[in-house]
């Protein structure tokens, strides 16, 4: 009894020993100091970048290119994707094409859109937005390829025109697959972002806030910027989670 | 039910089979041919089903039993043939049909009563009317389940009890079941075979169910169509003369017994045949 009420703080564990051993590490003086600070100056660090310092700034560009990727990307995968479930010979001829690009590296994409965009947010963020969408597309297409059969033919039965069973059931069955892509979608995006932002021209962002911190050797706050980025990552997940939870409360059942 | 002013149509003059004639045949099935790849499942089959009464579908493994109910309903294509209600095609007449598998026929974004009102929806009933109607039918048949759940917070009899009245909701002319209980537990079909038999005395609407179970076919029919292996063929169609609403009394029944024996001849002389 006693043990199931601590169950949820189980999660804590990992965090206070990874801290400990951190703590130790340094205290110790396991790890040369310079390269690895100690817990206590690397959280003041990150408190003072997101507290009114250039880390916040950082820390919002990020956001909003990754959103920004990540809207344009499902603004454009989910319809097609869509269209493209719909019709299995047009998935089967586009198959490959897709499977291909979602397998190319979008990192290796950049020389390409800098040519087309420049150095400026339109490359970054449609770098990012390529690789979500391929991503997004994927998924969508799945699921509604995936839509139990049953329940089309349980619509069509009750004499459900097509448009009407795409509209109340195929598009319905899709929403659990579009959300596992849409997660994987905005992931892919931060980690194009980040990247993105380290070695194209960049001025800010969380990428260049660790480029630049490491560049300078300013460990603390090459490490808040890390964790910033950690901390968005985890969160962005956590968001489409919870929107899912609410949304599409028979996924899974 | 709308039965009265289909007196008036003319009626198809189609002999009624020999065995337990009735009056007037709701479906008529003329040359009914239907194949899956090398196996003829139906050739130039003939078959009418009486108005008002509960038919159950039982046969040997693989003879077709679903294939006739999914091609009387529309589910599948015949190859060729004519099925007529009333005279009648399908798209002109009101009818329900109840998955086997309940769980994957529901719509889990709706509630329950969403669910059951949602072919009114298809038809374009007004909302304040779908309302109506749905409750309609739920005070009528007494279910008591509470329908603001999502089917999958529901027991597997209790979704199979919203799909039936899914079908109902519409006040159809027919009503199609493909092995419904075959997915619930022995407890769960011994209680839903007693709410189909209410539901049934209760609307009178013609029922057509496919069961591999020969006591519930022979328990919940006034009829059972027995068919040969295919190309398949009716072997029997044999009347239950018991009274309703029948009850586990019903299952010693020396009359009954004494069915459920002859349709058990019947099936093991077709399986054999092979």
């Amino acid at each position: 009894m006693k043990s199931e009420k601590l169950r949820p703080l189980l999660p804590v564990i990992g965090v206070v020993g990874l801290l400990a051993i951190w703590s130790l590490a340094t205290w110790q003086q396991w790890v040369d100091p310079v390269l690895l600070p100690s817990p206590i100056s690397t959280f003041r660090a990150l408190w003072h970048g997101m507290d009114g310092g250039a880390l916040g700034f950082d820390f919002a560009k990020t956001v909003y290119r990754t959103a920004a990727a990540t809207a344009i990307a499902a603004v454009i995968a989910i319809p097609l994707g869509i269209v493209l479930g719909s019709s299995e010979r047009l998935y089967l001829s586009l198959e490959f094409v897709i499977d291909f690009f979602r397998s190319t590296p979008a990192s290796a994409m950049f020389p390409l859109f800098l040519v087309l965009f420049g150095v400026g947010d339109e490359t970054k963020i449609s770098v990012a937005a390529f690789g979500a969408i391929l991503v997004i597309l994927f998924n969508v297409a799945y699921g509604v390829m995936n839509a139990r059969k049953t329940r089309l033919l349980a619509a069509k039965v009750m004499g459900a025109s097509q448009l009407r069973v795409l509209v109340d059931v195929t598009l319905l069955e899709s929403l659990p697959q579009t959300f596992v892509g849409l997660r994987n979608g905005v992931s892919l995006a931060l980690v194009i972002i980040v990247v993105a932002e380290m070695f194209i021209g960049s001025q800010d962002g969380l990428g260049h806030s660790v480029f630049e911190a490491q560049q300078l050797f300013e460990m603390p706050r090459m490490y808040a910027a890390i964790f910033a980025a950690g901390v968005l990552g985890y969160g962005l997940n956590l968001l489409f989670i919870l929107i899912e939870r609410r949304f599409v409360h028979w996924s899974g059942k | 039910m709308s039965a009265a002013p289909q007196a008036l149509r003319p009626q198809p003059s189609v002999p009624a089979p020999a065995s337990g004639a009735f009056k007037r045949p709701h479906v008529t099935i003329r040359g009914l041919s239907k194949r899956f790849g090398k196996s003829i499942i139906y050739d130039n089959f003939d078959l009418d089903l009486p108005r008002g009464e509960l038919i159950s579908v039982f046969g040997p493994n693989g003879c077709g039993k679903s294939t006739l109910i999914n091609i009387v309903a529309g589910l599948i294509p015949p190859d060729a043939g004519q099925i007529l209600f009333d005279g009648m095609r399908l798209d002109e007449i009101k009818f329900g049909y109840v998955f086997q598998n309940y769980r994957e026929a529901l719509f889990p974004w709706l509630r329950a009563f969403d669910n059951i009102s949602y072919p009114l929806k298809v038809m374009q009933v007004p909302r304040v009317e779908r309302r109506a109607r749905t409750e309609k039918l739920v005070a009528h048949l007494g279910v008591k389940i509470d329908l603001n759940l999502y089917p999958y917070q529901m027991s597997g009899g209790q979704q199979q009890l919203v799909s039936i009245m899914r079908a109902l909701v519409v006040e159809p002319e027919i009503l199609f079941l493909d092995e419904p209980f075959s997915a619930l537990d022995y407890e769960m079909t011994l209680f839903m075979r007693e709410q189909l038999q209410r539901i049934f005395m209760e609307t009178g609407t013609t029922t057509v169910l496919v069961s591999h179970d020969l006591e519930e076919a022979v328990f919940l029919a006034d009829r059972v169509l027995l068919l040969s292996r295919h190309p398949a063929r009716v072997a029997d169609f044999t009347p239950v003369a018991a009274v309703r609403p029948r009850t586990d009394a019903t299952l010693s029944d020396v009359e009954f017994v004494r069915t459920k024996a002859y349709c058990l001849e019947v099936f093991q002389r077709e399986v054999r045949r092979a």
